[in-house]
């Protein structure tokens, strides 16, 4: 077998040393019960590397290639153009196969590009301290509210209905567990945001309130509001990103006056994988926070002559030293693609990364002036970065997508789909684009989505 | 494999002395090919791109709402040569499996093969969107449902959850299992029982999903002290949390037994599955008594660590809790029709007693298609010798050294993948952090240090099975060396490591005055 080393001679002379006379005699802690005498039944035997390739491959041929056609799916997971050296940089064995940085002497590497990458977030979202990384989005969105809730011993969290329907479908999992309680809406099919009511909703109970910039159907407003209300009431602004090249186009979340700023690093580097490995962001404004916070903190330091050098610090707050009392149980979490996020901020740079929202914007602003010619079809938002909602004019969205998707065009992400059962939604498709769509993508859907909505009754 | 050590370098020689470092100070602070890289945020510029954009048109109309940036977002750019160096360098600086045998106890960092890599890269797998409609899907869910076939057939279980995204949120799925079954039957148990070796996301996880953790002793062997978990069972004891093979290194012989009573008080049964890799093919948690188990795909199934993730961990579920698994879920219909089983569509595949949802969109795809090609590579024969090379070399490592090293469970037996060892007998105030630091000089990624905590000076070596008989004589020749100098109390260790690109780093200083982000 091509992974394994030992040859049975060495096997035998091993055995010999540990005075064992087969392999099973280092078993023998297995109860009778449970011990197996063969290679599990019904299981195939090994495979060449050739014929496990064969295998994936035809696997992978049977899904739909997002690059290959118009794509316009969002709702959380963007398609960017990923530079070609940062995979080549992530596949550098000694940053590939390594562990968590345990033993700061030989893990300078991974250390020195997590500060960069805390330094990064922390610029991007207005804050002074981010993480080194948490799973994704939504678990990061979830770790903002119990931060919350022990930073206030409040156990009440408001959830602005424009929020990630997973999102706060995964909040009101967990807390349902913790005893939080959790005020939750529907989106309200506006223009523009509904702020108003959510303000509404904060009281002295109130832990934090969560909102998303810009929010599930694209939309994005001014936060400080939000951020005054939640303050004279004592409770958090926590604000989720989804799409953090937004961030290079629009106001930070940091500079409305937000306490927590989550989210999903996916656009940047990583790629949408069918939702996964993702990176999730967490990072706070006040550095008087950075006690409560979850996840891995990398921080500057010296070494023993004196040089400058990295570690993983504040591990107090950590399962490994606080166990039951830790502000997190994660553990492993997402460096790899920090790494990934890392290398294609360094490439964009503040220039590129500007530009790059530029375009996203500019290619957005297009396609919603193409689409609202499609007769029946109507633009719903007022603002937006690179991602609107669509109203079909009572047609269901879910057939159109399908539809749209047996014609070779993947044509957005129906909110039927997001927000199952609910009547009032099912009739409103999302539409992103991003600086990997052409105009003729653009036209192409426009087209399609005409001729489909002309035969779905 | 490491090369011989030829540099004339003697334990009891000075550092000056050694001629390394004691050579010609540089102007650049380089030394040969250990480079010194500044941070990015000291060589980028904010004008300066590896990227090419349209440039920003700024007469263009924006709908903004109002919200354009004004202020500057403080990042700065490389071009593509200079970011390539800067990111090759730095990797110059880090210790992988690829350079060398990395024996960290717990977190079985074996070989990843560069298959599972081409793999995950195929277009069809990493280029498509969660959200697209099912039916431009199948191949994904295929993946998904053909591993989750595996994992469910290699450890003799009902179900399984495939959305956690790591161990600990294995972990969490798993116990929030519970408290949903508990949930449906009205039964208020809320006490954990956590043995102290137990790796700390037990009981922070324990403690997450809202129960109370209580410690459950060792005995001196090193196994969970039945007796006392016996005594301890009631009606107020939700659940055991146990890791078999245990973070000692041994089998968990009672397990049945203590499964048995657990279920026959009430309460259920998590095994940490992240020593599987002892065990693979060999033995089914199932027939073990197992409710819930977490498998670390980035351990047992060959997926990077990547410097600390991602990882992925599902978690497999027996009968009683498998109705409660997160959405989403896969199946396959009666016409081998994949479907994702989500919100909408649970009614329709029987899955009505979710407990919820643990992450957008439906888990560590990339992760997936790494393991099942690795699980496909193996197959059930390679799997099983997989175990069983991994528990041979982790008894060789024990029996190598036990003569000098003090093993405390030694006498129990015979190891599953890792040797556990202890720094009682180190002479002259050196403890297990200077033998790990002596190790790095020696060009090994040390051991895991101080865990489990029932073990004075915790050394956990796990060997795996992607070694070398060589490899690893190598290795024990480099540990005993140091170890002898740690019992002879050699000053000089503690002052190790002298040949990595930093010495020992001020982790106090950092704790203090904490900095967290470059400040210009
Ligand atoms: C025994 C044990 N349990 C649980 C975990 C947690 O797994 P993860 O790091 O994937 O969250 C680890 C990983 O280090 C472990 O060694």
């Amino acid at each position: 077998m091509r992974y394994l080393p030992l040859t049975d001679t060495d096997r035998q002379a091993m055995l010999a040393k540990i005075g064992a006379s087969t392999i099973d005699d280092l078993f023998v802690d297995v109860p009778e019960v449970a011990r197996l005498d063969g290679p599990i039944h019904g299981l195939p035997m090994h495979a060449s590397e050739m014929a496990v390739e064969r295998h994936m491959k035809k696997l992978a041929a049977k899904n739909l290639v997002a690059g290959e056609v118009p794509f316009f799916l969002g709702a959380g997971a963007y398609r960017h153009h990923v530079p070609a050296s940062v995979d080549t940089i992530i596949q550098r064995g000694e940053f590939l196969t390594a562990y968590t940085p345990y033993q700061p002497e030989i893990a300078q590497g991974t250390l020195q590009m997590l500060f960069e990458f805390q330094t990064q977030v922390a610029r991007l979202y207005g804050c002074a301290v981010a993480n080194a990384s948490l799973y994704d989005g939504s678990t990061a969105c979830w770790e903002a509210v119990a931060m919350a809730t022990r930073v206030t011993k409040r156990k009440r969290a408001v959830l602005s209905g424009a929020l990630h329907p997973h999102y706060a479908e995964v909040v009101k999992t967990m807390a349902h567990y913790t005893g939080d309680e959790i005020a939750d809406a529907l989106p309200s099919i506006t223009p523009d945001p509904e702020l108003t009511g959510l303000i509404a909703r904060i009281d002295e109970e109130t832990a934090c309130v969560v909102v998303q910039y810009p929010d599930i159907l694209g939309r994005i407003a001014d936060l400080t509001p939000v951020a005054e209300a939640a303050h004279a009431k004592g409770a958090l602004l926590v604000v989720v990103n989804t799409e953090p090249v937004a961030l290079g186009a629009i106001k930070s979340p940091g500079e409305m006056g937000a306490d927590i700023v989550v989210g999903e690093g996916q656009s940047l580097g990583v790629g949408l994988q069918f939702g996964g490995p993702y990176l999730g962001l967490f990072a706070v404004r006040d550095p008087k926070h950075v006690r409560q916070m979850p996840g891995r903190l990398c921080g500057e330091t010296t070494d023993a002559e004196g040089k400058r050098g990295f570690v993983l610090t504040l591990s107090t707050r950590e399962q490994h030293i606080r166990r039951e009392k830790a502000t997190s149980n994660i553990c492993t979490n997402s460096g790899l693609c920090a790494l990934a996020f890392t290398v294609h901020m360094t490439l964009l740079g503040e220039k590129g990364l500007r530009e790059l929202a530029a375009e996203n914007h500019r290619l957005a602003c297009l396609a919603a002036d193409r689409l609202a010619k499609v007769p029946g079809v109507e633009v719903l938002n007022n603002g937006f970065f690179n991602e609107f909602t669509l109203m079909l004019g009572g047609r269901p969205a879910r057939a159109i997508i399908r539809d749209l998707a047996d014609r070779g065009v993947l044509g957005g992400v129906s909110l039927g789909r997001l927000y199952p059962g609910v009547a009032a939604l099912e009739h409103a498709l999302l539409v992103a684009v991003t600086e990997t769509t052409t105009e003729e993508d653009i036209e192409r859907l426009a087209e399609e989505l005409e001729a489909s909505i002309k035969e779905t009754v | 494999m490491n090369a011989p050590n030829k540099s004339g370098w003697k334990p009891e020689m000075q550092v000056a002395e050694s001629g390394f470092l004691g050579g010609p100070v540089t102007t650049t602070g380089n030394r040969g090919l250990m480079l010194e890289e500044p941070l990015l945020f000291e060589i980028g510029r904010a004008d300066v791109t590896g990227v090419d954009l349209p440039e920003i048109d700024p007469s263009a109309p924006n709908r903004l709402g109002g919200l354009a940036r004004s202020e500057a977002i403080g990042l700065v750019g490389l071009t593509e040569p200079e970011t390539v160096r800067h990111y090759t360098r730095l990797s110059r600086q880090n210790y992988g499996i690829d350079l060398g045998f990395f024996p960290l106890g717990s977190c079985t960092m074996k070989h990843n093969p560069r298959l599972n890599e081409k793999m995950a890269r195929l277009p069809g797998f990493a280029d498509i969107h969660p959200l697209q409609p099912v039916g431009t899907v199948q191949g994904a869910l295929e993946v998904m449902n053909e591993l989750a076939h595996w994992l469910i057939t290699l450890t003799g279980m009902h179900g399984v959850a495939m959305s956690p995204k790591a161990g600990a949120h294995g972990e969490l799925c798993g116990m929030l299992c519970i408290r949903a079954a508990l949930e449906a039957r009205g039964d208020a148990r809320d006490v954990v029982l956590v043995p102290e070796s137990a790796h700390g996301t037990n009981p922070a996880t324990a403690a997450f999903a809202g129960f109370r953790v209580e410690d459950i002793p060792a005995t001196p062997e090193g196994r969970v002290d039945v007796a006392a978990l016996k005594a301890r069972l009631g009606p107020d004891v939700a659940a055991v949390m146990i890791t078999n093979p245990n973070t000692c290194g041994l089998f968990e012989k009672d397990f049945r037994e203590m499964a048995d009573a657990v279920h026959a008080a009430g309460g259920f049964v998590y095994c940490d599955g992240a020593n599987f890799n002892a065990i693979v093919g060999k033995v089914r948690p199932g027939d073990l008594g197992v409710d819930a188990m977490h498998i670390n795909l980035h351990k047992t199934f060959s997926t990077p660590h990547g410097g600390g993730g991602p990882g992925s961990g599902p978690v497999v579920l027996s009968e009683a809790l498998a109705p409660f698994g997160p959405m989403p879920f896969t199946a396959r219909d009666g016409d081998g029709v994949v479907h994702l089983v989500e919100e909408e569509s649970a009614a329709e595949f029987g899955h009505t007693q979710a407990f919820g949802r643990m992450t957008a969109f439906h888990g560590q795809m990339g992760m997936f298609t790494r393991a099942l090609t690795y699980i496909l590579s193996h197959g059930a024969d390679g799997l099983k010798q997989v175990a069983e090379d991994a528990v041979l070399n982790a008894n060789y490592i024990l029996r190598s050294m036990e003569d000098i090293l003090h093993a405390p469970f030694a006498a129990s037996g015979p190891c599953m993948h890792e040797a556990l060892f202890g720094d009682k007998d180190f002479t002259n105030g050196l403890s297990t952090l200077d033998v790990a630091k002596g190790l790095i000089d020696e060009g090994y990624h040390p051991m895991t240090v101080y865990f489990p905590l029932v073990v004075h000076g915790a050394m956990l070596v796990e060997p795996t099975e992607t070694e070398s008989k060589a490899a690893i004589d190598q290795f024990i020749a480099a540990f005993r060396g140091v170890v002898e100098r740690a019992l002879e109390g050699d000053e000089a260790l503690k002052q190790a490591p002298y040949y990595s690109p930093r010495r020992r780093l001020d982790e106090t200083g950092a704790a203090r005055k904490p900095k967290l982000a470059y400040e210009s």
